[in-house]
């Protein structure tokens, strides 16, 4: 009954959508709802007398669900969505507001553009907390349930509101249209693949550009690409593994949790951590003798869980499903213009729905993607390390922006999948530092989108972030490290043992592991097949004598 | 002395035989798979059936370890240095003219000095090394914590690798000397059927027409 209900409520929001954009041809609209998320809920909040107002800004909604939710917006603006600060277990102060990454490279700077995502209302300078520069939280970009409410994406997180200037674009880079607020205040619910999809499915300014296993195909995806979260198989949401406690969640690209202390739990059980072990445990293949031989296959691969982890079987390729992700961004090309003078783009990459994706823009340099990626593999024991503003690089190399740490045998580390995004982007030549830039500020003579001049772009940069230059700049190589960990295919659709089990495997260039099949013709191999040829030799030559032997007394 | 058609192989010892040799086939073609020699198997079929027939073999090695001593057979592959000094030179030079084999099958003695000395060694060394270091290979999950893990895991895994190189080599070697003498019908016969004509001491003879009648073929059978 509540299934015919929810089906009921999506075919007339459909069909309503539907006839309101017939009338309003021309003008941007929201995009069908995503599927309904289990609802357990006992409270309707289009009951609720305070959001049945016709609201005119954002922070106007949060103001109104704090009157019921008395803590939540304490507990949200501790939490990382919103402070975008995090201090990680090596004593780095990491998150969005510290780090510089080898994408659009940093937010300082680019604050309204960058902080179009952040969970809050208005935040648009770097150099002071969100909490000190008094910015509201953003309950609905979590919470709204219509699938309509969105932000505009250099609005420094406030959503497109009537009148939607023309040309604006939301977060995921549609042409933005003008939100319900109140409709959106009454839909509240638990988040959908939506809510958390529709920033970090677009990270890096597009669509998987960032994660590579984080993408719009993930709304609603098949078995296929996401066991856990098809549409019509398990349907999970990203919080049934990312749990949450006061608005803190499970689950860091920084401090990667690699095992559960306390594993087998259900799905959504009350946790601290996200990982697989959560609810496979460390012996997920499951040992019945009724299996027969298959029981001897899950024995030899319970045995990998301490060395490999689960992602690196399971997520054979990421970017899955038909949108690719950025796999190389050079910056240093960026600021050519055509013959007339204009700033230009190249679209030469077509994914696999046809669609051409950029190859340059004079804005950003050029780009290459990949779909169906293979990973990169290192030993990882969840701990990752920036090169952050103020540390020394050695340019001669590629820098890495971030560091793995883990090593084999140290008790901890497994073998763990990454998107390994390879970059060139700009440093401090006489300082050997990474460089801040600032590349978005539409009204700025410094931003290089609009005036296409590094030396402004990087000096304004390192301004907005109050660090050290010394005035000149270049470009060096950088490799970026993206833990794999969305996307698990089906158990058939695992690894196959040879991807690594051979010459030349998956894992040739990884140290620290004893890999059988991977060198048939080691010391032990090359001697024993001389042993065996030998063998033939003694034998066949052995014959041969006595067949001439035979001739010999016969003649 | 009698030549006497004699069951020198008892049912025990030929099915143990053919086990042994089917099981060291899979095990062979499975490992070698596995190590990368062919790709005729996939890698994942190829352990399952390799730690089976690895399983099935030490089981059946159990039960004819106590089959020997149980009966008394293990002396038979006791190795003497007396004849294989004959048996060698036999097989280096007496072969190619045509010489008679110098060893003569009695029936308490079924195989010749270097055969015996050369089982010996299979089975007190080459088969020692591939089981010990293969229960440590597939056991590895069991000592991973221990301190030499990781040059204890090559060092077993090349043992293991090397010791089945050596076996396979046994095994051509083992089935190139059945074409030697007689011919190669005439030495696989006895393990199917168990019966070989052996030469028997009057005495031999007599306690076994005595006591044990069924190991005897009719003179005129």
């Amino acid at each position: 009954m509540k299934r015919f209900a929810s089906v009921l409520l999506a075919v007339f929001v459909a069909s309503a959508t539907a006839a309101w954009a017939d009338t309003t041809a021309g003008t941007p609209h929201a995009p069908p709802p995503h599927p309904t998320v289990p609802n357990t809920t006992t409270a309707d909040h289009s009951e609720f007398k305070v959001l049945q107002q016709k609201f005119t800004s954002g922070p106007q909604v949060t103001e109104a669900c704090m009157t019921c939710h008395t803590e939540a917006d304490n507990q949200i603006m501790h939490a990382v969505h919103f402070t975008w600060d995090y201090e990680s277990s090596s004593g780095q102060q990491l998150g969005k507001s510290n780090v510089i990454n080898s994408f659009c490279g940093n937010v300082a700077g680019n604050e309204a553009r960058c902080t179009s995502c952040h969970a809050g209302y208005g935040w648009d300078d770097m150099s002071v907390t969100p909490a000190e520069a008094g910015v509201q939280p953003d309950c609905l970009v979590c919470h709204d349930r219509t699938g309509q409410y969105t932000k505009t994406s250099t609005g420094a997180g406030h959503p497109p509101l009537d009148p939607v200037k023309p040309g604006a674009k939301t977060i995921t880079g549609a042409l933005a249209w003008p939100v319900d607020l109140a409709e959106a205040a009454q839909s509240v619910g638990m988040p959908g693949r939506d809510n958390c999809g529709n920033c970090h499915f677009y990270g890096g300014g597009g669509d998987n550009v960032k994660h590579g296993d984080l993408s719009s195909v993930l709304y609603e995806p098949t078995e296929d690409v996401d066991v856990h979260m098809a549409a019509d198989g398990l349907n999970f949401t990203c919080s049934t593994c990312h749990v949450q406690d006061q608005h803190e969640w499970a689950g860091s690209r920084y401090d990667v949790t690699m095992t559960e202390p306390e594993a087998a739990m259900a799905p959504g059980a009350d946790r601290q951590t996200a990982s697989c072990e959560s609810c496979h445990s460390e012996t997920p293949h499951p040992l019945e003798v009724t299996q027969g031989p298959l029981f001897v296959r899950n024995m030899k691969l319970n045995n990998h869980t301490d060395k490999v982890a689960c992602q690196t079987c399971h997520i054979p390729e990421f970017a899955r499903g038909g949108v690719a992700t950025k796999t190389f961004w050079d910056w240093s090309t960026a600021g050519q213009m055509n013959a007339e003078g204009k700033p230009f783009g190249e679209d030469d990459f077509i994914q696999s729905d046809g669609k051409a994706l950029h190859t340059y823009l004079s804005t950003k340099g050029n780009f290459d993607y990949g779909e169906d990626v293979v990973p990169h593999y290192a030993w990882f024991n969840g701990h990752i390390e920036y090169t952050l503003g103020d540390e020394t690089i050695d340019p001669t190399q590629v820098v890495e922006v971030n560091r793995l740490n883990g090593a084999p045998g140290d008790g901890v580390s497994k073998i763990w999948p990454f998107k390994r995004m390879e970059g060139r982007q700009g440093y401090d030549t006489q300082l050997n530092r990474l460089t801040y830039s600032h590349v978005w500020g539409p009204t700025t003579d410094t931003a290089f989108w609009t005036n296409f001049d590094w030396g402004k772009a990087i000096e304004a940069g390192m301004k907005a972030a109050g660090a050290e230059y010394s005035g000149e700049y270049g470009f060096v190589d950088t490799y970026m490290y993206w833990p794999i960990t969305h996307m698990v295919a089906p158990a058939e659709q695992a690894m196959d043992c040879a991807e690594c089990h051979a010459e030349d495997g998956r894992l040739a260039d990884l140290a620290g592991i004893y890999l059988p099949g991977s060198n048939p013709n080691g010391m032990a191999g090359l001697l024993g097949k001389l042993i065996v040829i030998l063998a033939l030799v003694g034998v066949l030559g052995h014959g041969l004598l006595r067949l001439v032997g035979r001739k010999s007394k016969e003649g | 002395m009698s030549k006497r058609i004699v069951k020198v192989y008892p049912r025990f010892e030929r099915v143990w035989h053919w086990t042994q040799m089917a099981l060291i086939f899979v095990l062979l073609f499975t490992g070698l798979g596995m190590n990368g020699v062919h790709s005729l198997l996939p890698f994942g079929p190829a352990v399952i059936f390799h730690t089976i027939a690895a399983m099935l073999l030490l089981v059946l090695w159990i039960f004819a370890t106590f089959w020997l001593f149980t009966t008394g057979t293990w002396k038979q592959f006791i190795p003497r240095i007396e004849g294989m000094i004959q048996v060698a030179r036999f097989y280096a030079l007496g072969v190619f003219k045509g010489e008679k084999h110098p060893y003569r099958k009695v029936y308490w003695r079924k195989h010749n000095p270097l055969q015996a000395a050369t089982y010996f060694v299979v089975k007190w060394m080459i088969f020692p090394a591939v089981w010990v270091s293969g229960l440590f290979y597939l056991t590895y999950n069991l000592w991973e914590d221990s301190a030499i893990a990781a040059t204890l895991l090559v060092v077993m895994a090349n043992v293991h690798l090397l010791a089945a190189y050596v076996v396979a080599a046994f095994v051509v070697a083992h089935v190139y000397l059945l074409t030697i003498g007689r011919g190669f019908r005439h030495h696989v016969k006895p393990m199917v059927t168990g019966y070989e004509e052996v030469d028997l001491t009057p005495e031999q003879e007599a306690y076994l027409e005595a006591n044990e009648p069924e190991r005897l073929k009719p003179r005129n059978a």
